[in-house]
């Protein structure tokens, strides 16, 4: 019995441990990243052709989201649904809010094919790219990583990709975690109250 | 293969100390003259480089972009590697691989007595299953599974508890004890708890392979290895966790009842100690 008490207590201590280990922000509608995950960092270039950092964004709400522009489905839908969502903010609030999408497939995907694509998105886009080492490092950052296909009889090849869109507050740090399908309601509920945050 | 293949995403120095330091330990046993037999040897080496594949090359970059690949890594961290390393029983060979000034230093009595509380309290028969299948349904829960998979201090921790809890009941299992003295649980016992744990593994394992939603979205947001379909990745990691975890249970019989009738095969051929008095 003395045995089965200590192990229990054992147990107990482990669970408790865990579960402040993933203590969240409260009040999200999405899942909480704070803490689970490192500040916003990269060494990229922009789809102007400029080199482009985190720090270029400072003090902006910053939405990562990995991508490639042949996609197929995912990436239209969530940087048309991204651009919804900021384009219901109040206009001021706006020019708070930068989407940083970068493409994962730098073998097709040009400074200039970016460019037109994030384009078509809005002015809030940005568009990243940069050799596969350096999108391989800041993906492994984020615990996400990318997959090619094998090319169809027209050269066409699948990307696997995150879905998630990684949100880091003007400071940089991770905050939040949207899913692509998340309802466009609370995701803008939810940089409004990053928005007020910051003041 | 190319030797990238070897390298780990995340380099872990403790696991990389205790599988060398361990093989280490076992050549040096094999030196001073432990004669564990080929088949022992065999089943050491297997299980002591299934746990290091699993989770020190880039096997374990797959493990965490894979659902079905994930499930892999814990049947070789908590199923097959530990069990092979059971099997073998090489705590002989590898104390007798220890320098000989360790060797002849006990340990602090107070430090011994803290190990083998702390070994009682966590394998006995009601708390060894009970561990054994509750860490799978524990790091099973999506919302954790999500949080491990997205922190790397958890999912450090999540590894280690499901290798370490690996060792632990497999070793209870097939303890067969000091050469004549009766091993510390009786054979029933121990058949009983491998009966009790397969049926709950089968229950997690179905349940996952048989669903028709996707429990587990965190490969969607974090992005697969390479594309597959969400759905066919989960109906593998299913039946990965499902039918050969819950054949481990058999196996395990297998070997426990091998060591009961070599028990009670000794034991007839023994002198038994009234016929001694007479």
């Amino acid at each position: 019995m003395r045995q089965l008490k200590a192990s229990l207590a054992f147990i107990a201590m482990l669970l408790l441990g865990l579960a402040t280990a993933c203590s969240r922000d409260e009040g999200f509608h999405a899942k909480s990243i704070a803490g689970l995950m490192p500040p916003l960092e990269f060494s990229l270039t922009s789809d102007e052709g400029n080199a482009a950092s985190a720090q270029d964004t400072t003090g902006k709400i910053r939405l990562l989201f990995f991508g490639y522009t042949s996609c197929p489905d995912i990436c239209p839908v969530t940087l048309g649904r991204l651009g919804a969502v900021i384009q219901g903010l109040p206009e001021e609030r706006r020019e708070q809010v930068r989407v940083l999408f970068v493409s994962v497939d730098p073998q097709r995907d040009s400074v200039a094919k970016l460019h037109a694509y994030v384009d078509y998105f809005g002015d809030q886009v940005i568009g990243l790219r940069g050799p596969e080492p350096a999108l391989r490092k800041l993906a492994q950052r984020y615990r996400t990583t990318f997959g090619y296909g094998a090319p169809d009889e027209t050269g066409f090849y699948e990307v696997s990709h995150s879905s998630g869109i990684y949100v880091f507050d003007g400071s940089g740090a991770a905050r939040l975690l949207f899913r692509s399908d998340d309802p466009l309601a609370a995701m803008q509920d939810d940089l409004r109250q990053l928005l007020d945050e910051a003041g | 293969m190319p030797i990238s293949w070897l390298l780990p995403p995340h380099f872990s120095p403790t696991a990389q100390i205790l599988f060398w330091g361990t093989l280490l330990l076992y050549w040096r046993g094999l030196r001073a003259g432990a004669r564990p037999g080929f088949g022992r040897a065999l089943s050491f080496m297997l299980g002591a480089v299934l746990m290091y594949a699993v989770a020190q090359t880039r096997f374990d970059y797959y493990s965490q972009y894979m659902f079905f690949m994930h499930r892999l890594q814990h049947l070789g961290l908590h199923h097959l590697g530990p069990f092979l390393l059971a099997l073998a029983q090489p705590q002989a060979v590898l104390a007798a691989g220890l320098p000989a000034a360790w060797r002849a230093r006990p340990l602090p009595a107070p430090l011994k007595r803290a190990g083998r509380w702390l070994y009682l309290a966590l394998q006995n028969p009601l708390v060894a299953p009970l561990l054994f299948v509750g860490l799978i349904a524990f790091w099973l829960t999506p919302s954790l599974h999500f949080d491990a998979m997205l922190n790397l201090d958890l999912y450090w921790l999540m590894n280690w508890s499901m290798a370490l809890d690996g060792l632990l009941f497999w070793f209870w299992a097939f303890e067969r004890g000091r050469n004549g003295a009766a091993p510390r649980f009786g054979y029933g016992v121990r058949l009983l708890v491998l009966v009790l744990i397969a049926p709950p593994q089968i229950v997690i394992g179905s349940r996952i392979a048989l669903s028709d939603q996707e429990l587990f979205d965190v490969y969607a947001v974090c992005g697969r290895a390479w594309p597959l379909s969400p759905i066919v990745d989960q109906q593998i990691g299913g039946l990965v966790t499902w039918i050969p975890a819950a054949m481990m249970s058999v196996l395990g019989m297998l070997v426990v009842l091998a060591g009961l009738l070599r028990h009670s095969r000794n034991a007839a051929t023994r002198p038994r100690y009234t016929e001694i008095v007479q």
